[in-house]
């Protein structure tokens, strides 16, 4: 399939900030693709550049064949974009909106009328239209704010953190409706920090640092495991067993996951007698030991520890570290460029 | 145009959502123009004064009588000999004390120069200084009815010099005349400046706007779809603030009422691309709410002939006041509303309001589209 977005050695800069650092890769039509980073990764950025809100400090890219910077407007009729704010208007209607958002791009009569149906019942909102939208839950404004997205049927969707702060059945039912897109041949750009979501990406890209770590299927990424074992341990006290495990050579990673510490160990069976032997003489017992199918959390993490123990440009990456809970765990909000600034 | 027409119709829709806003925006210039008119005043009566009148004689009467039977001055108080005058003018009781000494009358009768001592409080210089034109014009009067009386055995009526000043477009000098077109302009600026300013600031502040930017929303569709509603609200607090003026400080439009809409529209559409101009200045609408008040509301009062005329103040600050639209609006608005002048003779203003709506409406695309590289 022809590129739906070839970007090429994408930069940005803010001052003397790097907020996007020589990005390059292709998205073809009709794929998922997902974006995965921190905390400032640079994600939220790209997007923006790709949409033409913001320019390229160096580096050139194009979505649907248009140039971002020379054919913006060719680019824009062509697009759906959506931010993890929910642009809508609140003291409108669910209808007013989409009539609105349908009005500005250019569709009217019967054919605006026929798209804000088709919007209604997508978004599962018949019967809601008279509702003013500031009153809707999270949920329901997330999906208005899709719907009024690709009211002009895009042929490919910009999606900024679409499912910040809802809760995970909103979530679920939303990834329904970008799943639904994508078999339409829409090809769908997500960005995310909730690795979860990740999951229903054809393939993804992990951010970090405005730097792209990987790039593939999620089947791919997994990969880098083939040869190295992931153990979760159980043990009394985890935070001294952490402390302990990280300063073996052996252990290749170690983090906290939940109440859990999560090793990457070259092999399963020498690793597990190894870690059972240190835990037993620190008096940390009774203690477990299992493999585990890894996640694609411990591939983000092993990834990023990969970079940030060369480079370390950010504090609360680098080396072995304990995290919050294991599944959903949000990253924080990208704090970047202009939309987050002018809040 | 479909566009605008969308940007337009959410825009109205959103100002429908929130009533009091809208009312503030159509009410709110009468309400000023009520406060404004009513203190607003220039002119002087019912002065109080104090009279010593140390002669008391049927011409010293006379002559007080003069005074106090006009609206100018009231009587405030008949002061004995030896009065205090100072603490008279410090407890403001009397703004002006006229003193008619002792002889008055047998002076008078003996065809020689009466003295009689006008005192002052100039502590309002402004007051004191209208108030003693008109003494003096009182007395000029008086003179010339006893004179009259002297002469009137002998010579009949005739007097050297008759002289009669008439004084046009506003006979009784009323200030309310002339500042109700002054506030109108005022007015006007102020509400299309900031209803436009915090659209815009809205949208940011909002989140709304990026949505905007993402859509294929040229400068043209947005900035106009925005001005388009508000334009029709300021039309109606336009109408609003002339019925007003009319019914209650008895503002009569003497020209074409085409006109003045055509004048008027104009100016509107300057005020609002100037609030557009701020709002791309300014991020949050409180922002853009100081911003526009300030920018809108004192170069209308200050710098416009308002309040002080362009030809007196510093000739560096005349050519500053080319940049302000009232000061052409003002111009037209008296001319139309006192004189009876038709637009045919304002070419010039026309021109300049049209050259700033142009200027300002560039500068406002320009600054959008820079912020958008």
């Amino acid at each position: 399939m022809a590129p739906a977005v070839t970007i090429s050695r994408l930069t940005k800069r803010f001052g003397a900030f790097t907020a996007v650092d020589d990005l390059s890769l292709t998205v073809s039509e009709g794929e998922v693709f997902g974006f995965l980073g921190s905390n400032g990764a640079g994600k939220s950025t790209a997007i923006r550049m790709l949409c033409g809100l913001l320019a390229p400090t160096w580096g050139s890219a194009r979505v649907l064949g248009f140039d971002i910077v020379r054919q913006s407007e060719d680019i824009k009729r062509n697009i759906g974009y959506m931010s993890q704010r929910f642009s809508l208007y609140e003291d409108l209607t669910v209808a007013q909106n989409l009539r609105f958002f349908g009005g500005v791009y250019g569709l009217r009569g019967s054919a605006l009328q026929s798209r804000v149906r088709w919007a209604l019942e997508m978004a599962g909102l018949e019967g809601k239209e008279d509702l003013v939208t500031g009153q809707l839950a999270g949920g329901w404004k997330q999906r208005l704010a899709l719907a009024c997205s690709v009211l002009h049927q895009p042929r490919i969707v910009f999606l900024d953190e679409p499912t910040g702060g809802v809760d995970p059945i909103s979530r679920r039912s939303f990834w329904n409706l970008i799943d639904e897109m994508a078999g339409r041949g829409v090809t769908v750009f997500v960005t995310t920090h909730y690795l979860d979501e990740a999951e229903h990406c054809d393939r993804l890209a992990l951010m970090h640092a405005g730097k792209l770590v990987a790039l593939g299927t999620v089947a791919e990424l997994k990969e880098v495991f083939a040869e190295r074992a992931v153990v979760e341990v159980g043990c009394p006290r985890i935070i001294e067993a952490l402390d302990e495990l990280g300063k073996e050579s052996w252990v290749l990673e170690a983090s906290v996951f939940g109440t859990r510490i999560h090793l990457v160990v070259d092999a399963y069976e020498a690793g597990r007698a190894r870690v059972l032997d240190l835990l037993a003489r620190a008096g940390n017992v009774p203690a477990q030991v299992e493999r585990i199918v890894p996640s694609l959390e411990d591939v983000f993490i092993h990834h990023i520890e990969m970079r940030g123990d060369t480079e370390n440009r950010r504090t609360g990456e680098s080396g072995k570290r304990g995290n919050g809970e294991s599944e959903n765990r949000r990253t924080g909000d990208e704090q970047e460029g202009e939309g987050a600034l002018t809040r | 145009m479909r566009k605008t027409w969308a940007v337009a119709l959410k825009e109205l829709r959103q100002a429908f959502r929130d009533p009091l806003s809208l009312g503030m925006l159509i009410a709110l210039p009468t309400f000023i123009l009520l406060l404004y008119g009513y203190a607003l005043n220039f002119d002087v009566k019912h002065v109080a004064l104090a009279v010593q009148d140390r002669d008391k004689s049927q011409e010293s009467r006379d002559l007080v009588a003069s005074f106090v039977n006009t609206p100018y001055f009231d009587l405030a108080a008949d002061l004995d000999a030896g009065a205090d005058f100072a603490r008279l003018t410090e407890s403001r009781r009397a703004r002006a004390i006229l003193v008619i000494p002792e002889g008055f009358s047998r002076e008078l009768a003996a065809g020689r120069t009466a003295d009689v001592q006008m005192i002052l409080d100039g502590a309002d210089a402004n007051t004191a200084s209208i108030v003693l034109s008109y003494a003096t014009a009182i007395v000029a009067d008086a003179n010339v009815r006893i004179l009259r009386a002297a002469m009137g055995s002998t010579a009949g009526t005739i007097v050297p010099i008759d002289y009669q000043p008439r004084v046009w477009y506003n006979p009784e000098l009323k200030s309310t005349h002339f500042l109700v077109p002054g506030l109108i302009g005022f007015i006007l600026m102020l509400t299309a400046v900031v209803s436009t300013a915090l659209s815009i600031a809205r949208e940011k502040e909002r989140g709304t706007m990026e949505q905007l930017r993402v859509a294929p929303l040229g400068s043209g569709h947005l900035l106009f779809g925005k001005t388009l509603p508000y334009l029709g609200i300021s039309a109606i607090a336009t109408v609003l603030i002339l019925v007003a003026a009319r019914i209650l400080f008895g503002v009569v439009i003497r020209g074409p009422y085409l006109d003045l809409a055509i004048a008027t529209f104009l100016y509107l559409v300057d005020g609002l691309l100037f609030g557009l101009f701020i709002s791309s200045v300014s991020h949050t609408q409180a922002m853009a709410f100081q911003a526009g008040t300030v920018t809108s509301m004192l170069p209308a009062i200050l710098l416009s002939g308002f309040v002080f005329p362009i030809r007196s103040m510093p000739e560096v600050l005349q050519y500053v006041t080319y940049l302000v639209p009232a000061r052409y609006y003002l111009v037209i608005l008296r001319g139309i509303i006192l004189k009876g002048a038709g637009l045919g003779q304002f070419v010039r203003e026309l021109a300049l309001l049209t050259v700033y709506g142009v200027v300002v409406f560039a500068l406002a695309s320009v600054l959008r589209r820079r912020k958008e590289a």
